[in-house]
């Protein structure tokens, strides 16, 4: 059995998790349950060892263990299979499941044929039918899990803990992954299994524990509960943020996106986004909610003019039809994008702030103007309470909900009509986050047009006017802020 | 005030203290080395890497590297020198061009730009890694320059040729002059300009930079051209000097520019540094040479040596920025 006995774990401005226990059964699936951000991936990497420092304690099998290393984890017996598969697409299927534990000859070098055999007999008892010599990039999606799986069995994992192991699978490759896991169990092997798909857990899973914000909220066994009590568990919160209830009026479209389609960019027959259409209106905040992988930042990507061979779209903006071949372009346009990571799209971190506000502002080839640089971004500084000694920190010395302040900076000297922005407060702590909202609420106020893409429903309930819901790259429903809650929200999110 | 190893002035002026403590090292081994005519003697030969540098120091703090200049550099040496002796001839059209030395060397330095624009070029058009783009750059216009001259130095290219390597204006080295002028060129492009903050900004987070709406591809293909321009100043440079051009002119001299760029504590992977640091990095280069020149070390030991201070300053480098 594997249990968890108050585990807290901090990071600088979040708590992720907060006191959390559960326990996993061998010969059982137990799935967590838990919405974006509850504590679901943190909990995973503390598990495998990925994060060595927390509070609490962990027991396998009654004994206390603590890993300090992923390979720790493996030899203890706990095996990830992760949702983004973590294989080598130019190394055969036999290469990558013995990346790390080589089988060796007695000369010390490899050998192929014993773990060829090996791969052999693994893949005859999860029915994968490649060749051990297989490169991995040759198979398909639900291939290469079965592949990770047997990467699991191979370093004899009491426990296999599965991320979303079906999100991109077919019908047929699901079932074969189910029967899998039944066998797993009667081997009495502990299955742990985060998945959105309420159907799905209700076939294969016996345990259920729910995390909501970083606490443990409820665990049981499913026969004792239904799909409603389990939304409301996952979603109910004791502080609701204020839904916005607001009937406002607008008039005026500003932009005007008709069938949006993008192509996945290596693989030319899949569509990442579907027949997209939409309105914004002038002072309208437009929330658009979504789980992962359900296209929301490809969207605004899109939009942005960062996909221009791979999209095809029919765009307005002001009444005037146009087409982003790249961000300049979109920012001619006065549309303005803050990215969903900070640190790898929002900012040069090795930049001080002046910089980093200025860089959306300059021609390419002029002289620099620091005094008025400098004025400008201490005008934000003290508009959005940006927390700096000075002007000329260095972006990296920054917490993260003051670089996000900084990314908003940036954009807002621009001074766009159109806002976009993909998880505004996605790590930041809640003091920044009120501001923010109130920001966002101000700019609208003040007549700017806010598309606002978000996994968290408070969130979403309490700005948006109008929300889109988004799954699997289609808009699967849209309601005005009235008529929307969380309960509606989250099923529509849900894949079919 | 309490100075530490780890005091930020310590850091700042590192490499300034680094070649000040060689310098001491020196002339306390051979009384040669603080004499005024050797060190405008190291100074002179110092400006043509400083040029070379200032231009690669553009490139590595865009996150790029030009291997080519030493190549640009043969190729539009053998061409300036080429034109200044020979002109260029049209014999289909009984035309004859000749040059002035003005117009020769401004021929060698367009000449150079256009070699980095098409690096440039390559790099942005086909997505190519500026390592392999460059490699590819530096045998082409390498096979190009003993094509030019079929492998035979250019020489007698006139006393007024010859000044500008050799001659002293104001009681300084012409070159030191140039070297010096070409300098604080780069420093205002990258201190004051947009053009400036953007290298920068592309070397931090290309990403970022491209979403801020900012022209990635002309300010690679510039700063391409900038380095190919320099690396034809250097040519000009050495070849006046030498008053001849040979067709093996600039081999191997990006190593020594690049070390340059990096004992100057420019970061290889971008955004980090400054053209001050690399002309500091090309005179502690340059005085290396020179003192194990002097102290009579075997020019094998000088690579060795060399190879060993670059290592150092590398190393020293990241671990400043772990202490971070």
């Amino acid at each position: 059995m594997l249990e968890a006995i108050n585990i807290s774990k901090e990071f600088p401005g979040v708590k992720a998790l907060n006191q959390v226990n559960f326990k996993f059964y061998p010969a059982k699936v137990n799935a967590i349950l838990g919405e974006n951000g509850a504590g679901k991936s943190t909990l995973l990497k503390i598990l495998t060892g990925v994060y060595t420092h927390y509070d609490g304690e962990i027991q396998l099998n009654g004994e206390t263990v603590s890993f300090s290393n992923i390979k720790e984890a493996q030899n203890a017996g706990i095996a990830i299979i992760h949702q983004e598969l973590n294989l080598i697409p130019e190394l055969s299927v036999t290469e990558n499941l013995f990346l790390g534990r080589e089988i060796k000859t007695s000369f010390g070098l490899l050998d192929s044929s014993k773990m060829e055999a090996e791969a052999k007999r693994i893949f005859e008892k999860i029915q994968l039918n490649v060749s051990p010599k297989t490169l991995v990039q040759q198979l398909k999606v639900g291939e290469q899990q079965l592949v990770e799986i047997a990467k699991a069995l191979l370093c004899n994992a009491d426990v296999i803990l599965m991320d979303e192991p079906t999100s991109a699978l077919s019908d047929k490759e699901i079932d074969n992954l189910h029967r899998i896991i039944y066998e797993l169990k009667a081997e009495g092997k502990t299955i742990v299994y985060i998945s959105h798909k309420m159907d799905e857990l209700f076939k294969i899973a016996e345990n259920y524990t729910v995390l909501r914000d970083g606490n443990s909220i409820d665990a049981g066994e499913m026969k004792n509960t239904t799909e409603q009590e389990l939304i409301r568990k996952m979603v109910g919160r004791d502080v609701l943020i204020e839904k916005k209830n607001t009937e406002n009026q607008f008039e005026n479209t500003i932009l005007k996106v008709e069938n949006l389609n993008l192509i996945h960019p290596s693989n030319k027959k899949r569509k990442l986004l579907h027949d997209i259409s939409f309105e914004l209106k002038k002072g309208e905040i437009l929330g658009i909610f979504g789980l992962m992988g359900a296209g929301r930042t490809e969207l605004l990507e899109t939009i942005f003019g960062m996909h221009p061979s791979n999209s095809e779209y029919n765009l307005e903006i002001d009444g005037k039809s146009t087409f982003h071949k790249k961000p300049k372009d979109a920012i001619g346009n006065r549309l303005a994008f803050v990215t969903e990571d900070r640190k790898t799209e929002g900012l040069v971190l090795g930049m001080d702030i002046s910089s980093n506000i200025s860089l959306t502002n300059l021609p390419t080839f002029g002289l620099l103007n620091p005094s008025k640089d400098k004025a400008s971004s201490k005008d934000y500084i003290e508009k959005l309470r940006i927390k700096t000694p000075s002007e000329m920190q260095l972006c990296q010395n920054l917490s993260g909900g003051n670089q996000q302040k900084v990314v908003l900076a940036k954009w807002l000297a621009t001074n766009p009509q159109i806002l976009m922005m993909d998880e505004p407060t996605r790590g930041i702590d809640i003091n920044a986050k009120n501001e923010i909202y109130n920001l966002i609420k101000e700019l609208a106020t003040n007549q700017m047009s806010i598309i606002l893409v978000s996994s968290e429903i408070p969130e979403i309930l309490a700005l948006s006017d109008r929300i889109l819901v988004m799954a699997e790259g289609k808009i699967k429903a849209s309601y005005l802020a009235a008529e929307a809650n969380e309960d509606k929200l989250l099923k529509s999110a849900l894949p079919e | 005030m309490n100075i530490t190893l780890n005091h930020p002035l310590v850091k700042k002026s590192q490499s300034l203290i680094a070649l000040f403590l060689l310098c001491l090292f020196i002339s306390l081994l051979s009384d040669k080395f603080m004499t005024s005519t050797n060190l405008w003697n190291v100074l002179r030969q110092i400006s043509v890497n400083v040029c070379i540098s200032v231009g690669m120091t553009l490139v590595v703090l865009m996150a790029g590297i030009d291997l080519s200049v030493g190549s640009v550099l043969g190729l539009t040496a053998a061409i300036c020198a080429g034109l200044l002796k020979s002109g260029l001839s049209f014999e289909s059209m009984d035309l004859f061009v000749g040059f002035t030395v003005l117009g020769a060397i401004l021929a060698a330095i367009l000449i150079g730009m256009a070699l980095g624009l098409f690096n440039g070029w390559v790099i942005t058009k086909f997505s190519i890694p500026p390592f392999v783009a460059t490699l590819a750059m530096l045998t082409i216009a390498r096979g190009l320059t003993m094509l030019y001259t079929e492998g035979i130095p250019i020489s007698n290219l006139g006393p007024e040729f010859e000044f500008i390597g050799s001659g002293w204006i104001l009681g300084i080295p012409v070159p030191v002059w140039i070297s010096l002028f070409m300098v604080l060129i780069v420093v205002f492009l990258t201190k004051k300009t947009t053009f400036g903050r953007y290298i920068y900004a592309i070397g931090g987070n290309e990403k970022a930079a491209f979403l801020s709406g900012i022209s990635i591809n002309k300010i690679k293909l510039a700063v391409y051209g900038i380095a190919g321009m320099m690396a034809a100043v250097g040519g000009v440079l050495v070849t006046s000097r030498l008053n001849s051009a040979q067709p093996n002119a600039g081999m191997s001299y990006e190593l020594d520019s690049i070390a340059a760029v990096v004992i100057g504590g420019t970061s290889l992977s971008g955004g980090v540094g400054t053209v001050a640091g690399t002309v500091i990095g090309a005179i502690i280069i340059g005085v290396l040479n020179n003192g194990l020149v002097l102290l009579d070390v075997s020019p094998f030991w000088q690579q060795v040596v060399k190879g060993i201070v670059i290592l150092l300053a590398v190393i020293i480098d990241k671990m400043n920025q772990k202490n971070k």
